[in-house]
């Protein structure tokens, strides 16, 4: 069981694919998102995104702000910008 | 060459430079659709997530967030209308003022004032010319806008819709946009939407089952809905800027066609009467010349 995960800006997808974890951080803290996460949806700050994908790479984001939303195991990250 | 001959000439080589200039326009328009068809497709995922997660809120909340909340007594409309910088697009511009002004009229119908906010030169001098107020324009960016661009028009919007509009003369109680709508190649809309407050939130397709559940709310609902209705203005109106920007090329693609075509109809029809024309010079010539030989050749033999 994996997630899926969508990253993107709105000049672009970044990211998309299937993921073993996520983690983020969010007005609240940093945040890791596993599979069968309830549903969520949360605020992000200036930070970093790291995706572990299915097959082990993990790949690192800086996103300034944005949201995360979890449900039925499926993750979207929106973001104003990725550097 | 005779006087006939030459104005023909000079109206065709007339015909033939403008020509020039409308099939460079033509195909520069089509090579940049095509660009503009991707950008289009490129910020579509985020504008889908995004309305995608606003419906969920909206549903799944029971707080009454100002963006959401239809006004009682609605007292003034902002109308966004999208044209384009430049002519030479046919109808384009002219579609969506009129769809603007047609909206304006159904708002004062309602009894609400309006405010307008002009992106592109076409609607700005519009309303210049004919006095009226303008609230915001923002120009130089209609064929090809970033997400910088609809930011700023974005957040001037908002800026005047958080305002109480029943006290503060420059608040507004909804948002309305007028876009041209990209379909096709050949089928371009311009139409007009609300943005503000939020209406029917749009899907193409019906939300799979089980998606909508109930969400928790980091750090709560309330929160999370001031951050995310203004992005969600922005990406509508990034959007609705790209697809403009798309209808905007298809719509100078087509004019300038019909341009070049008609310039390749004036040059048939101008080079048929060039040919009649030099035809009949020969013809006269010919005359002129068998005339004056027999002319000649009677009074010589009249002297003998």
């Amino acid at each position: 069981m994996t997630l899926k995960v969508e990253l993107v800006s709105p000049t672009q997808r970044v990211w998309s694919g299937e993921a073993e974890s996520v983690s983020a951080r969010t007005i609240e803290g940093d945040i890791g998102i596993l599979t069968d996460h309830t549903a969520l949806f949360a605020v992000l700050v200036d930070g970093q995104v790291s995706i572990k994908g299915a097959d082990g790479t993990t790949t690192e984001f800086g996103v300034s702000g944005g949201f995360l939303s979890v449900a039925n195991n499926r993750v979207s990250i929106l973001t104003e910008s990725v550097n | 060459m005779g006087a006939q001959l030459r104005i023909y000439r000079r109206r065709m080589r007339s015909v033939k430079a403008t020509k020039k200039i409308t099939k460079a326009m033509e195909l520069i328009s089509a090579s940049r659709i095509v660009k503009a068809q991707q950008r289009v497709a490129a910020s579509t995922p985020y504008a889908n997530e995004l309305t995608r997660a606003v419906s969920a809120v909206a549903t799944y909340s029971s707080v009454d967030h100002p963006l959401t909340t239809e006004s009682v007594n609605p007292k003034r409309a902002a109308v966004l209308i999208i044209s384009a910088d430049r002519g030479m697009a046919g109808a384009y511009s002219n579609n969506a003022i009129k769809e603007g002004e047609q909206l304006v009229a159904l708002l004062r119908e309602r009894g609400l004032e309006t405010k307008s906010y002009l992106v592109g030169r076409k609607a700005v001098s519009y309303y210049k010319f004919r006095n009226r107020e303008i609230s915001g324009q923002w120009t130089g960016f209609s064929d090809n806008p970033t997400y910088e661009d609809a930011r700023e028009v974005a957040d001037a919007l908002i800026e005047a819709f958080v305002l109480d509009a029943q006290v503060d003369p420059n608040g507004v109680d909804e948002i309305h946009i007028i876009f041209t709508e990209f379909k096709s190649m050949l089928t371009q809309n311009a139409m007009a939407k609300r943005m503000l407050p939020l209406e029917v939130v749009e899907s193409d397709t019906p939300a799979p089952a089980g998606f909508l559940q109930m969400y928790e709310f980091e750090p709560n609902a309330e929160v999370v809905l001031d951050a995310l209705l203004p992005r969600y203005i922005q990406a509508r109106v990034f959007n609705a800027m790209l697809q403009s920007a798309a209808s905007e090329h298809a719509a100078r693609r087509r004019a300038m066609k019909s341009a070049t075509d008609n310039a390749d109809d004036l040059i048939k029809s101008l080079t048929r009467l060039a040919n009649a024309a030099r035809q009949a010079e020969i013809t006269q010539e010919i005359s002129e010349i068998v005339g004056g030989a027999d002319a000649l050749a009677s009074a010589s033999a009249g002297s003998e």
